[in-house]
């Protein structure tokens, strides 16, 4: 059955409340899941106070001076800063979206910033979620043009109206915000590729230059991998990019609908 | 079943056993039951509300209209169908032992059959006179 507990061993405890710095005039609270592999010790939540007129404005922000100012062991994946990279992607205030893109003010519904890594993904080390699936899944979509037809001297011509088609589509940045969000893919991510491999899979599918639609379609149509998709409507919400992935799955299921009926 | 062994590949594990080349048969026929459901409950609740209060000989002389137990009998079968499919998805969702999975499967199917060929035979016993 589907696993509403936790193992033991992953139940989380209260961590270390870290000092509130002193001095600071405007202080927000975070929370913020601790789990280190090389000790044998459950996941803990510490708290740390952040100086707010010493930080900048992003959640991004604020765990960077955590990490520079208070406790250096804090372990998180950043680089670009400017929702572009996909690194960051994390659960904050319950709600899955990039450190470096949401304001520390848009997530303090409980009077305090709770930072979990993203759900129901093995854990690395505190917000470092192991993604090694999430990029197999990608991968298994084979995300690159197919043709049999010799290629063309310069490149493959493309309708402007057919480029139009990959708005919303190929702006997918695969931070894994959708996918585990989205409770299908937290049961059976084993076999469902989940919103952001299936996203994918239909910038690839409805491309006008690509010549193995088919074998696409082929390749999807399994109750599990596809079909597990039950229009939850989570991975929209979550996408930080705006992207709608349900939308895109539900047009993969009109094809295959489509070659049938 | 295959291995899940940490020494296999990620892409190996991800593709498994491959495709199973099936799955929008049985997306389509839940959306088509679903549409037919529409439509057929709405018969259903008026001949239910047609037989508020009335006794059984009544019962018996609607559904003795061809029409009616037609309706009646496609909303059996269009019921026990989605009934069936829809089932299925929660059990593949949620059960994830495969032993277990394939014998509620199973008696998932068994259940429909067995419901929807009772409320026929009790149908068709109504309409060709109780």
């Amino acid at each position: 059955m589907a696993e509403f507990n936790l193992p033991q061993n992953s139940r989380l405890t209260e961590g270390k409340a870290w000092p509130k710095p002193a001095g600071a005039k405007k202080v927000t609270e975070f929370k913020v899941y601790r789990w280190n592999p090389d000790d044998t010790a459950n996941p803990r939540t510490d708290t740390y106070y952040v100086d707010r007129e010493d930080c900048g404005p992003m959640v991004l922000d604020a765990l960077i001076w955590i990490k520079n100012k208070v406790d250096p062991t804090l372990t998180f994946r950043r680089s670009c800063r400017e929702g572009i990279c996909g690194s960051c992607a994390m659960n904050m205030d319950g709600k899955n979206g990039l450190a470096c893109t949401t304001g520390i003010d848009e997530c303090g519904s409980k009077g305090k910033v709770a930072i979990y890594p993203l759900p129901h993904m093995p854990v690395v080390k505190d917000l470092v979620p192991d993604l090694t699936r999430f990029y197999a899944q990608h991968a298994s979509i084979e995300p690159w043009l197919k043709t049999t037809t010799p290629a063309p001297e310069k490149e493959w011509s493309q309708a402007k109206d057919d480029r139009e088609k990959l708005d919303g589509l190929y702006e997918c940045i695969l931070c894994a915000c959708c996918s585990t969000s989205c409770p299908s893919y937290w049961w059976n991510g084993d076999r469902y590729l989940g919103p952001a491999a299936l996203l994918q899979a239909y910038r690839w599918l409805i491309d006008s230059r690509d010549e193995a639609t088919g074998e696409r379609l082929d390749d999807l149509e399994d109750p599990f991998r596809l079909y597990r998709c039950h229009t939850i409507m989570n991975c929209a919400n979550a996408c930080p990019k705006g992207l709608n992935p349900a939308k895109a799955i539900a047009e993969v299921k009109k094809m295959m609908v489509a070659r049938q009926v | 079943m295959l291995s899940n062994s940490s020494m296999r590949t990620p892409l190996a594990r991800v593709r498994g056993l491959g495709s199973a080349k099936s799955g929008t048969g049985h997306f389509w026929l839940q959306r088509v039951t679903a549409v037919a459901n529409v439509l057929l409950t709405l018969a259903f609740l008026c001949v239910v509300i047609s037989l508020i209060g009335k006794p059984y000989a009544a019962a018996v002389a609607t559904l003795a209209n061809p029409l009616v137990a037609i309706l009646m009998l496609l909303f059996v079968i269009s019921g026990a169908v989605h009934m069936r499919l829809g089932m299925q998805v929660i059990i593949e969702d949620y059960i994830h032992s495969e032993g277990l999975k394939i014998l509620a499967v199973m008696a998932n199917t068994f259940f429909a059959i067995a419901v929807g060929a009772a409320c026929a035979f009790a149908l068709l016993k109504l309409s060709f006179g109780g």
